[in-house]
């Protein structure tokens, strides 16, 4: 290879299920991808160093913190972003943000609701325990963490009864 | 600018990574590398080579004498792998403790160790069992022992154009329990401000890795038959034990804490180590 010469790559990935390319610098983070050059900006930039848990996508179905992940890395994978899953409106796990009043400044729920659905697709009823520790990672400033954890406690609840 | 580049054989990513005309630097997981890059791009380096594309085998392997960790297994996959919590339960331990759910599915063992952090996670562990890095190059392949692995603050014996491929540890003879425990100052996504691992061998061997109180992680040896139960007993024996750790005041903790601390979590480690030997035999 020619290094140093090629500096743009060319990515084809599939974003929220549709087959997307792009061409970015090979510094660019998926975060800053999907944000400028997708478009979806439901993924938010906060401290970029992996501590707050705002730009929170699933890579190939798994939770990880997209500011630290090169887009060039996601070349042939799958992306999910807050986006893909509330395609069709708002989700009862979002719903359940709402009526608990876990969106204060709202800035960090797209992250909260990308880990808690990672964490439900893992555990479909875990305990008050075991949401505190799988969301650790996202953090709130406006420090809503018992209102979020109740909305995903109820949000497990129903769905393990709705699926019987 | 930085150039992205994907290795598929080990020999391509040494060609790059031991060219001297550019920065290059090794891309597993990013959890460290990245932190920052976007930012920081006239410091950043000229080439990115993601070695998640080298053919690794199986990339977590386990055989009657012990596991192989390759390149690509990540922290998340060292928790759910039901072999390592039996046998190593200090790995295990200390692999969910680093960032959080999001890092420890990106963080990998081999970066974790590479990047060679006073305070990184699985060091202790890996000491404790006794773990041997295999270093590729041009020239062939070497394997050194963990604890000739760190050489200092984020140095370690391998060279530039040389490549971790894999971390390799002994299986436990029967009867051995191990423990890991680190202070932070918050539950979630923290460095340690001092960890410790223990391991009791079922040969009578007692050892403590410990992180975050020297240039390096350390690996000392408690004498053989000491009683880990008598914390007054105990207590005079760590004292010389845990003389060879040199803590340092940052902004995590000051230099006579740290001192304190490592005592007060090594003999709660030990004991920790020494009730998971009484489980594996239970």
């Amino acid at each position: 290879m020619s290094v140093g010469t090629e500096s743009l790559v060319t990515v084809t990935a599939t974003i929220n299920g549709e087959p997307r390319t792009f061409t970015v610098p090979g510094h660019r983070t998926l975060l800053d991808a999907l944000r400028s050059e997708l478009g979806l900006t439901g993924t938010k930039s906060s401290c970029t160093e992996g501590e707050c848990g705002a730009c929170t996508v699933m890579l190939d179905g798994h939770a990880v913190n997209s500011c630290l992940v090169l887009a060039a890395e996601v070349d042939g994978h799958e992306v999910l972003t807050v986006e893909g899953v509330s395609v069709d409106g708002g989700t009862d796990l979002q719903q359940a943000f709402l009526e608990h009043g876990a969106v204060q400044c709202g800035f960090c729920i797209p992250g909260q609701v990308m880990s808690a659905e990672y964490l439900l697709s893992r555990n479909p009823d875990p305990s008050v325990q075991e949401i505190r520790d799988a969301m650790s990672g996202n953090l709130c400033r406006c420090a809503s963490y018992n209102r979020i954890v109740e909305a995903v406690r109820q949000t497990a609840t129903k769905r393990v009864s709705t699926r019987g | 600018m930085v150039t992205y580049y994907k290795a598929h054989a080990v020999a391509d990513a040494l060609e790059v990574l031991g060219r001297t005309d550019v920065e290059a630097k090794a891309l597993l997981g990013g959890t460290d590398l990245l932190v920052g890059l976007g930012d920081r791009l006239d410091s950043a380096p000229g080439v990115v080579v993601d070695l998640k594309g080298l053919a690794d085998g199986e990339p977590l392997a386990v055989t009657e004498s012990g596991v192989r960790i390759g390149l690509t297994v990540t922290m998340a996959d060292l928790l759910a792998d039901p072999t390592v919590s039996t046998w190593y339960p200090a790995l295990a331990q200390a692999a969910g403790e680093v960032g959080s759910v999001a890092i420890r599915n990106r963080a990998t063992l081999v970066g974790n160790i590479c990047n060679a952090s006073p305070a990184c996670d699985t060091a202790p562990a890996l000491l404790v069992h006794g773990a041997q890095v295999r270093i590729a190059s041009a020239a062939g392949e070497r394997v050194v022992p963990i604890s000739e692995f760190f050489v200092g603050p984020r140095a370690t014996t391998c060279a530039r154009d040389e490549l971790v491929t894999a971390v390799e540890l002994p299986r436990p003879v029967p009867g051995t329990g191990s423990a890991f425990q680190r202070l932070t100052r918050r539950w979630g996504v923290d460095l340690a401000t001092v960890s410790v691992a223990a391991a009791v061998h079922g040969d009578g061997r007692i050892q403590l890795g410990l992180g975050a109180v020297a240039p390096t992680p350390l690996l000392v040896d408690v004498p053989a038959g000491t009683d880990l139960t008598d914390r007054a007993a105990l207590d005079p024996v760590l004292d010389e034990v845990l003389a060879v750790a040199t803590p340092i005041s940052d902004i995590r903790a000051g230099a006579d804490y740290r001192a304190a601390m490592v005592r007060e979590l090594a003999a709660r480690t030990l004991r920790a180590a020494l009730d998971s030997t009484r489980r594996t035999q239970a």
